[in-house]
C-alpha cells in the first residue's frame, strides 16, 4: 500500500517564543525548528503499516528550502521518498489542504496520514478540509486501545487495522468520553492523536540512507493551486502572564472560593 | 553561523538530534536517581548497543556502522549533557577505551569474541592500566604475566578501573618482561570468572558516582595465551598509546557537552532568581561573568575541534590533543565553579544539578592522564 504522510516544520516547543512588538508575527531569530510531533507520529504509523502490509511511505511538506530538513528527518526514520511543495509566504489551512489534495491526486495513496493539528498554531483543520476536497472518508484523532507501555507498542504493531482485502481501515479515535471505533473505506484521511504510538529515533544508518533518497520539488503553480489566503491574521499577542496563585487554609475555603469568586462550581 | 563549525556535516547534526532525543528521554530524567544509587541499569549497555551507539566507528563485520569518529565525537558531546558524568563514563569507557585497542590491535578471533558482543552491549568491557602504586607512569606498572605453556600466569592488582566491578572482560596492561621497561608491556584480555581473578569493592567517589569504579586482583590467574592482544608480546605500550589520543579527545569532548549544559542551567537560574529587587541577570556583573564563561567555553571548543580535525584527518596530533584535553577539562572545572557560585546557597545544595556538574568536572584533569602528564607530553613535543 502507499501512504502519504505530512511533515510540517514547526517551532521547537523547547525554544522561547516571543511575539514581535508590532504583533505581525513571532520573532524568528534564534528559534529552533523540528517536525510537528503529530506528523512524526504519522510517519511512525505509516512505517509500521508498510512493515506489515508492504508498500511505501511518501512524505510531503510545504514551505521554503528549510523544510527539506524535516523531510530528511522523515526519510531517515524510514520513509521511501519525499515531495517538497516549494512555497514561501502566507498560507492558510485551505491553501494547505488544496495543495495536499493535488499531491494526493497525483500520488494516489491508499491512506493520507496527517497530525490532528500542528503545534505552532493549533488549527486542527487541514485533515478535515483535505478529506472533503478529495471526497474521501476521514477518521480524526486516531489513537489506540493499548497503552504506550504495552507489548504491542514495544513490538511496533500498527494501531490502524486494515480490513481483510485492504479495502478499509479500522481506526480507534479519541473522543471526549472515551474511545470510538470507526471503519473507513479506502482511500481515506486519518489524523493522529498523541497516544497513537511512540515514534522511533532516526537511526544512523537511516540518516545515511536518507542522504540519497529523492525529494521531488513541486510548486503551487505546477499544481495549479491558488493559495491566496482566505484567512488573514490581524494581530498576534502573548497571553497575559499568569497571576500568582493563593494558598487556602482548608477545603471549605477552597470550595467557597470556587463557588463565589471563580464561580466554577 | 558556520554549519557545524566547519567540522560537522548536516548528517552529523541529524545524528546529534537523535542522540539528544535519547539523552532527553532515556537518560536525563533518571540521572539524579542513578547517581544516588551509585549505579545505572546494565540494560543501558544493550540499549546503546541496539541504538548502534557502541559501534559507530567500528566495521560492519563486527556489528558496527563504520561511520567514523566524528559521529562518536557527536555522541560524546551530547552524553556530556546527560547530567550524570557516571553514566557518560560507564558507557563511554565501553566504546572508547575498552574496545578501542581491541579494534585497532586485536586478532580477528579476539574481535569476534570480545569486540562484537561489546558493540551489541551484551558484554561490558573495561581497560585496566592504573595500579595502586601509580597510574601516570605507565612504563613502571608492576602487574606481571609469566608465560607458562599456552597460558599466561597473571599476578598483581589494578585500581580506579571504570566498569571494573561489572566488566565481563578487562583489557589488562601487564608486564610480560618485567625488566624491559615500556618494551616489556603487553595487553591481555582477561575474562570475568577466570580463576585467580577477583574484583574488590566498588569505590566511593567524589563524582562520576553512577559509574562503577573498581579494584581488580590477580593471583596466579591463568589466562589463555590466545587472549594476548594481537598475539604480540611487548607491544602493550604502543597499543595503549595508540588509543590514548582518542581517549583524551573523548574527555575533552565530554567536557564541552558538560559546559554547554552548565551554561544552560545557570542561564535559567539567573533569569529566574531575584535579589535586591532584580532578576540576577539584570546585574551587569552577572551578565559579564556569564559572557566570560561562554568565551572560555568557546576557546576550549575551538582548541578541541582543532585537535579533532587534525586527528580525523589522519594526523598523530599528540601535542594539540594533549593541549585540548588539558584546556577543555580545566575550563570545565572553572565554569562549573563559577556556575555554582552564581547559584548562591542553592549551588551548595544536593537538590540542585549544578553541584553534580561541579563534582563530575573535577575528574577531567585527572583521568586519562593528568594535566601534569599532558604538560610532560607537550614539553617533549616542544623538544624540551
Ligand atoms: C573515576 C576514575 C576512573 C578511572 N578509570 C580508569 C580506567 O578505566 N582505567 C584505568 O586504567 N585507569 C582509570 N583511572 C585512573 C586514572 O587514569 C589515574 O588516576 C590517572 O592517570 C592518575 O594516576 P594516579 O592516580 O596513579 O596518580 P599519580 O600517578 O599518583 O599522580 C599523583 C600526582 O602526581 C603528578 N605526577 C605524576 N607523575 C608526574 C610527573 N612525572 N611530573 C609531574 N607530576 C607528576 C600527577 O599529575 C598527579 O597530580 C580512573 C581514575 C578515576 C579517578
Ligand atoms: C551550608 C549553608 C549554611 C548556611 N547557613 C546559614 C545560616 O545559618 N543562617 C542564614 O541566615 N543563612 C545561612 N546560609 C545562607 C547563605 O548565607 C546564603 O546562601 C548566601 O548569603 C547567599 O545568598 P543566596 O543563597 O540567597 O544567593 P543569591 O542571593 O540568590 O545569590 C546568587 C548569586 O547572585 C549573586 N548576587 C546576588 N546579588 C547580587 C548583586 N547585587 N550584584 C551581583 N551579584 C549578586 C550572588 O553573589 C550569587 O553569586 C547558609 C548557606 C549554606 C549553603
Amino acid at each position: 500500500m502507499k501512504i502519504l504522510v505530512t511533515a510540517k516544520r514547526v517551532e521547537d516547543p523547547e525554544s522561547k517564543i516571543k511575539v514581535k512588538p508590532d504583533g505581525s508575527g513571532i520573532v524568528q531569530e534564534g528559534l529552533k525548528y523540528k517536525i510537528n510531533p503529530f506528523d512524526e507520529i504519522g510517519v511512525e504509523e505509516g512505517l509500521r503499516l508498510v512493515a506489515k502490509h508492504g508498500g511505501e511511505v511518501v512524505v510531503v511538506s510545504i514551505g521554503g528550502k528549510e523544510v527539506q530538513e524535516q523531510l530528511r528527518h522523515a526519510l531517515a526514520m524510514g520513509a521511501t521518498r519525499a515531495v517538497w511543495v516549494n512555497h514561501t509566504g502566507p498560507l492558510d489551512q485551505m491553501g494547505v489542504a488544496g495543495l495536499l489534495q493535488k499531491v494526493a491526486e497525483k500520488e494516489k495513496p491508499d491512506l493520507v496520514i496527517l497530525g490532528k493539528q500542528a503545534i505552532d498554531d493549533d488549527q486542527n483543520q487541514v485533515g478535515q478540509y483535505l478529506a472533503e476536497f478529495l471526497g474521501w472518508g476521514q477518521a480524526t484523532f486516531a489513537s489506540k486501545v493499548e497503552s504506550l507501555e504495552s507489548e504491542q507498542e514495544k513490538n511496533k504493531v500498527p494501531a490502524l487495522q486494515m480490513g481483510a482485502d485492504n479495502k478499509s481501515v479500522r481506526v480507534v479515535r479519541e473522543v471526549d468520553n472515551g474511545l470510538a471505533t470507526l471503519e473507513c473505506a479506502l482511500p481515506a484521511v486519518v489524523t493522529t492523536d498523541l497516544r497513537l504510538n511512540l515514534p522511533r529515533y532516526a537511526s544512523l544508518p537511516g540518516i545515511m540512507k536518507a542522504k540519497s533518497k529523492p525529494i521531488e520539488e513541486l510548486t503551487p503553480a505546477k499544481l495549479s493551486v491558488d493559495v491566496t489566503p482566505k484567512v488573514q491574521v490581524l494581530k498576534m499577542a502573548s497571553p497575559p502572564p499568569r497571576k500568582a496563585g493563593i494558598k487556602v487554609p482548608d477545603v471549605a475555603t477552597l470550595v467557597d472560593k470556587l463557588r463565589n469568586e471563580a464561580k466554577v462550581v | 553561523m558556520l554549519q557545524g563549525y566547519g567540522l560537522y556535516l548536516e548528517e552529523h547534526e541529524a545524528f546529534r538530534r537523535t542522540v539528544r532525543a535519547v539523552v532527553e528521554k532515556e537518560l536525563k530524567p533518571f540521572a539524579s536517581q542513578w547517581e544516588e544509587q551509585e549505579e545505572f541499569p546494565r540494560e543501558l549497555f544493550t540499549r546503546f548497543g541496539e541504538l548502534g551507539f557502541l559501534g559507530l566507528k567500528y566495521p560492519e563485520v563486527h556489528g558496527g556502522s563504520n561511520a567514523g569518529e566524528l559521529y562518536e565525537a557527536v555522541l560524546l558531546e551530547e552524553m556530556g549533557r546527560c547530567g550524570s558524568g557516571g553514566v557518560a563514563a560507564g558507557l563511554g569507557a565501553q566504546h572508547t577505551i575498552a574496545t578501542g585497542p581491541l579494534h585497532k590491535f586485536g586478532t580477528e578471533e579476539q574481535k569476534q569474541r570480545f569486540l562484537a558482543p561489546a558493540i551489541r552491549g551484551e558484554k561490558i568491557g573495561a581497560l585496566g592500566i592504573t595500579e595502586p602504586n601509580g597510574g601516570s607512569d605507565v612504563a613502571g606498572l608492576r602487574t606481571t604475566a609469566r608465560r607458562d605453556g599456552d597460558h599466561y600466569v597473571v599476578n598483581g592488582s589494578k585500581t580506579y578501573i571504570t566498569n571494573g566491578v561489572r566488566a565481563d572482560f578487562v583489557v589488562l596492561a601487564v608486564k610480560t618482561n618485567p625488566d624491559a621497561g615500556h618494551k616489556g608491556l603487553s595487553l591481555l584480555v582477561v575474562e570475568k570468572g577466570t580463576p585467580g581473578f577477583s574484583v574488590g569493592r566498588k569505590l566511593k567517589k567524589l563524582g562520576w558516582r553512577a559509574s562503577d569504579t573498581g579494584e581488580l586482583f590477580f593471583e596466579d590467574c591463568r589466562v589463555p595465551a590466545a587472549n594476548l592482544l594481537g598475539g604480540l608480546e611487548g607491544q602493550g605500550f604502543y597499543q595503549i598509546m595508540g588509543n590514548f589520543q582518542w581517549e583524551r579527545l573523548s574527555l575533552a569532548l565530554g567536557a564541552l557537552g558538560a559546559m554547554a549544559e552548565m551554561l544552560e542551567v545557570v542561564m535559567a537560574h539567573v533569569k529566574d532568581r531575584r535579589a535586591f529587587g532584580h532578576a540576577l541577570h539584570e546585574f551587569q556583573v552577572v551578565r559579564h561573568r556569564i559572557a566570560e564563561l561562554a568565551t572560555d567555553f568557546e576557546a576550549a571548543r575551538q582548541l578541541t575541534y582543532h585537535a579533532l580535525r587534525l586527528h580525523v584527518g589522519g594526523e598523530y596530533a599528540i601535542a594539540q590533543t594533549s593541549m585540548a584535553k588539558k584546556v577543555a577539562t580545566e575550563t570545565a572545572c572553572r565554569v562549573a565553579d563559577a556556575c555554582l557560585q552564581l547559584h548562591g546557597g542553592a549551588g551548595y545544595m544536593m537538590e540542585y544539578d549544578i553541584q553534580r556538574h561541579w563534582r563530575d568536572a573535577r575528574l577531567g584533569p585527572i583521568g586519562g592522564g593528568t594535566s601534569e602528564i599532558m604538560n610532560e607530553i607537550i614539553a617533549k613535543q616542544l623538544g624540551l
